[in-house]
């Protein structure tokens, strides 16, 4: 082939989204949320609390959506930035006594920092580079909790037991039904705040940045600036979503924050679809409920199971859920033609 | 000072382990490239196979000729059968490849062979070597076979015509397709000669580390470590790189106050990141020129 196919070979590892297709339609979104919102009334606790995870993980998905999808960067570390939330929310808790939603932009505003800054040296790094970067940050999260120094606060192995809060105003309501509305109410402004990011002037700095890095400091964008500023952003929404899981878990623990999680992260936003910003929460569902199930066709072998499901996924539809949505609202458009 | 040198001793011992996991990870990126994150599950594997083989009564060298040979077609396998048809998907969904193929291969191992820990045998013997208490004629071994290993790999690379092809076909695939070099087999040929390096590694880290499934997870971390620092794109950056972070992973542990054993790892990765911001492409890599 030409020239120019080789130098089509080199270009950006994350295939480009173009903005509108980054979303869903009006209409759709509201059937999604009003699904959302009626969903918990019907369940049981056990599956409401699930539900709340699905939205935290969700969250965090959306959060390495926007460094990958959106300015092209890897992350296998965004289980550190998890846990700094986590731990944030946890402690302003428990040693200080504030209360649960106001730890929440706390904890953004900290790992917007750490964000911030572990972006400056990655700056000079890429493609696998960066991931084994991130990977090392991830793997050093849990022995850094572990340290004696920071042992009256985190609680060293131990970890700490957070407090679940009740409903406000003496809604009947229980506890994880509240945290549920809670956690979707964070999620919606979220969402909204990451479409309005990735819509903005900031958003397609970004994008021009993940597209082809030397053409945009060509343009005159701020490459390092934009670069570090979508790691900053990332982690600030990692660390929010890390503090609810805190407090939807009732429990932090270095453990629970392990490479394992950055995995599981990053496979749910392939799962969704790279740069697909509603894909978050397929992908979300898919690393909460397919270990499960997994787990219930074969006990010893839930993880070939696992992984089996995993290549189906990425055999049948390697663009994840994104592709699903595109064919399906092709077939919606030829039968309203018809 | 006696200190010193005994920790830097032990620190090439184990350094030898990372390096030859790290060259089972160059030789696949330089085919693919992408990090193989199941490289250490399938070099695990095959361990187990020729500890099978070992098991049933087949003598030490030929079980490990058998392993190599099924090796080399097992890793040509996985990549007809899982990575060929992804060739043209996003990079991302083939990490997620590598990721189910961990989960597989680490999953069916254990139902197999079960998770308790198991001795291995090695071909060197495990006395000290030449009267040192700190190295034993295994890991002088390791060290040996390491060293050799990469003399083959550069005489292959330099001087065949099938080494010159593999060369061709990694820069650049479609000016080597017109010069009528099959660059679909030249891949799966780097699949099934990493694969038989990671066996390699596998069945010489064994009697180190003891044999089970989840054997090679801090060892793959290690070899992706080394093989960045030397640089992806040098088998040899990759083997001093495995020595550099053995030796400093143990000198770090001896001098640096409170770094102990705990935080060995990450003091090991900082001191890459370190390197990589100073020079991106590793100590001994080739600077990657970009054109728009």
């Amino acid at each position: 082939m030409s020239a120019i196919e080789e130098v089509a070979n080199e270009a950006p590892a994350v295939e480009a989204v173009p903005k509108r297709a980054m979303t869903l339609g009006y209409g759709t979104s509201l059937v999604v949320l009003g699904l959302l919102v009626i969903a918990p009334v019907f369940m049981k606790n056990f599956i409401v609390f699930q539900l709340t995870m699905v939205l935290i993980y969700a969250l965090a998905v959306l959060a390495l959506n926007i460094l990958t999808g959106g300015s092209g960067q890897f992350s296998l570390g965004q289980s550190a930035f998890y846990a700094v939330g986590a731990y944030t929310s946890a402690i302003l808790m428990e040693h200080v006594g504030m209360n649960y939603a106001l730890t929440l932009p706390i904890a953004g505003i900290i790992c917007f920092g750490f964000g911030f800054l572990f972006g400056q040296p990655a700056l000079r790094l890429s493609g696998v580079y960066l991931a084994l970067a991130t990977f090392a940050l991830a793997v050093a999260m849990p022995q850094l909790l572990k340290l004696g120094v920071f042992e009256h606060w985190t609680g060293g192995v131990q970890g700490l037991v957070v407090t679940k809060p009740d409903a406000p105003f003496g809604l009947p309501i229980s506890q994880d039904k509240w945290l549920y509305y809670f956690t979707l109410v964070v999620s919606i402004a979220i969402y909204i705040f990451s479409i309005n990011l990735l819509k903005s002037r900031s958003g397609r700095a970004f994008m021009a940045i993940r597209d082809n890095e030397i053409a945009a400091s060509a343009m005159g964008i701020d490459v390092a600036l934009y670069k570090t500023l979508a790691f900053g952003v990332s982690a600030g929404i990692t660390g929010v979503a890390g503090g609810l899981g805190a407090i939807a878990v009732q429990f932090v623990a270095p453990d629970g924050y392990t490479i394992t999680l950055a995995i599981s992260l990053f496979l749910g936003m392939v799962v969704g679809g790279v740069g697909w910003l509603p894909g978050s929460i397929v992908g979300s569902a898919f690393i909460i409920f397919v270990p499960n199930i997994a787990e219930g066709i074969s006990k010893g072998l839930s993880g070939a199971v696992f992984g089996v499901l995993l290549f189906l996924v990425i055999f049948l539809v390697p663009h994840g859920a994104r592709q699903v949505a595109i064919v399906a609202q092709q077939l919606i458009g030829k039968l309203k033609k018809g | 000072m006696e200190l010193f040198i005994n920790q830097v001793l032990a620190g090439i011992a184990t350094g030898a382990i990372y390096a030859c996991m790290a060259l089972a990870v160059v030789m696949i990126y330089q085919a693919i490239d992408h990090l193989n994150f199941a490289q250490g599950e399938m070099a695990m594997f095959s361990t187990f196979i020729s500890w099978q083989l070992m098991q049933w009564g087949v003598p030490y060298w030929w079980a490990f000729l058998l392993t190599l040979a099924f090796s080399f077609a097992g890793g040509i396998l996985i990549e007809r059968l899982l990575f060929k048809p992804l060739a043209k998907a996003p990079l991302l969904t083939n990490v997620a490849g590598f990721i189910a193929l961990f989960a597989i291969v680490n999953s069916v191992a254990g139902l197999t062979w079960d998770f308790t820990i198991k001795q291995y045998p090695t071909p060197f013997g495990s006395s000290p070597f030449l009267g040192s208490q700190l190295i034993s004629t295994h890991q002088a071994g390791m060290i040996g076979v390491t060293i050799g290993l990469l003399i083959l790999l550069y005489i292959f690379f330099q001087f065949t015509r099938i080494g010159l092809a593999m060369r061709a076909a990694a820069s650049l695939p479609e000016s080597a397709r017109l010069v009528g070099i099959n660059t679909s087999w030249m891949i799966a040929l780097g699949w099934g000669m990493a694969t038989a390096i990671g066996a390699i590694a596998g069945m010489l880290i064994a009697p180190v580390v003891f044999l089970e499934p989840n054997m090679m997870g801090g060892v793959l971390i290690y070899g992706f470590a080394a093989a960045v620092l030397g640089g992806l794109t040098s088998p040899l950056g990759a083997v001093v790189g495995g020595f550099l972070v053995g030796v400093f992973e143990n000198l770090a542990g001896t001098y640096i106050p409170g770094v102990g054993n705990e935080l060995k790892l990450p003091i090991a990765l900082a001191l890459i990141i370190t390197v990589l911001v100073l020079k991106p492409a590793g100590l001994f890599g080739r600077p990657i020129v970009k054109r728009v």
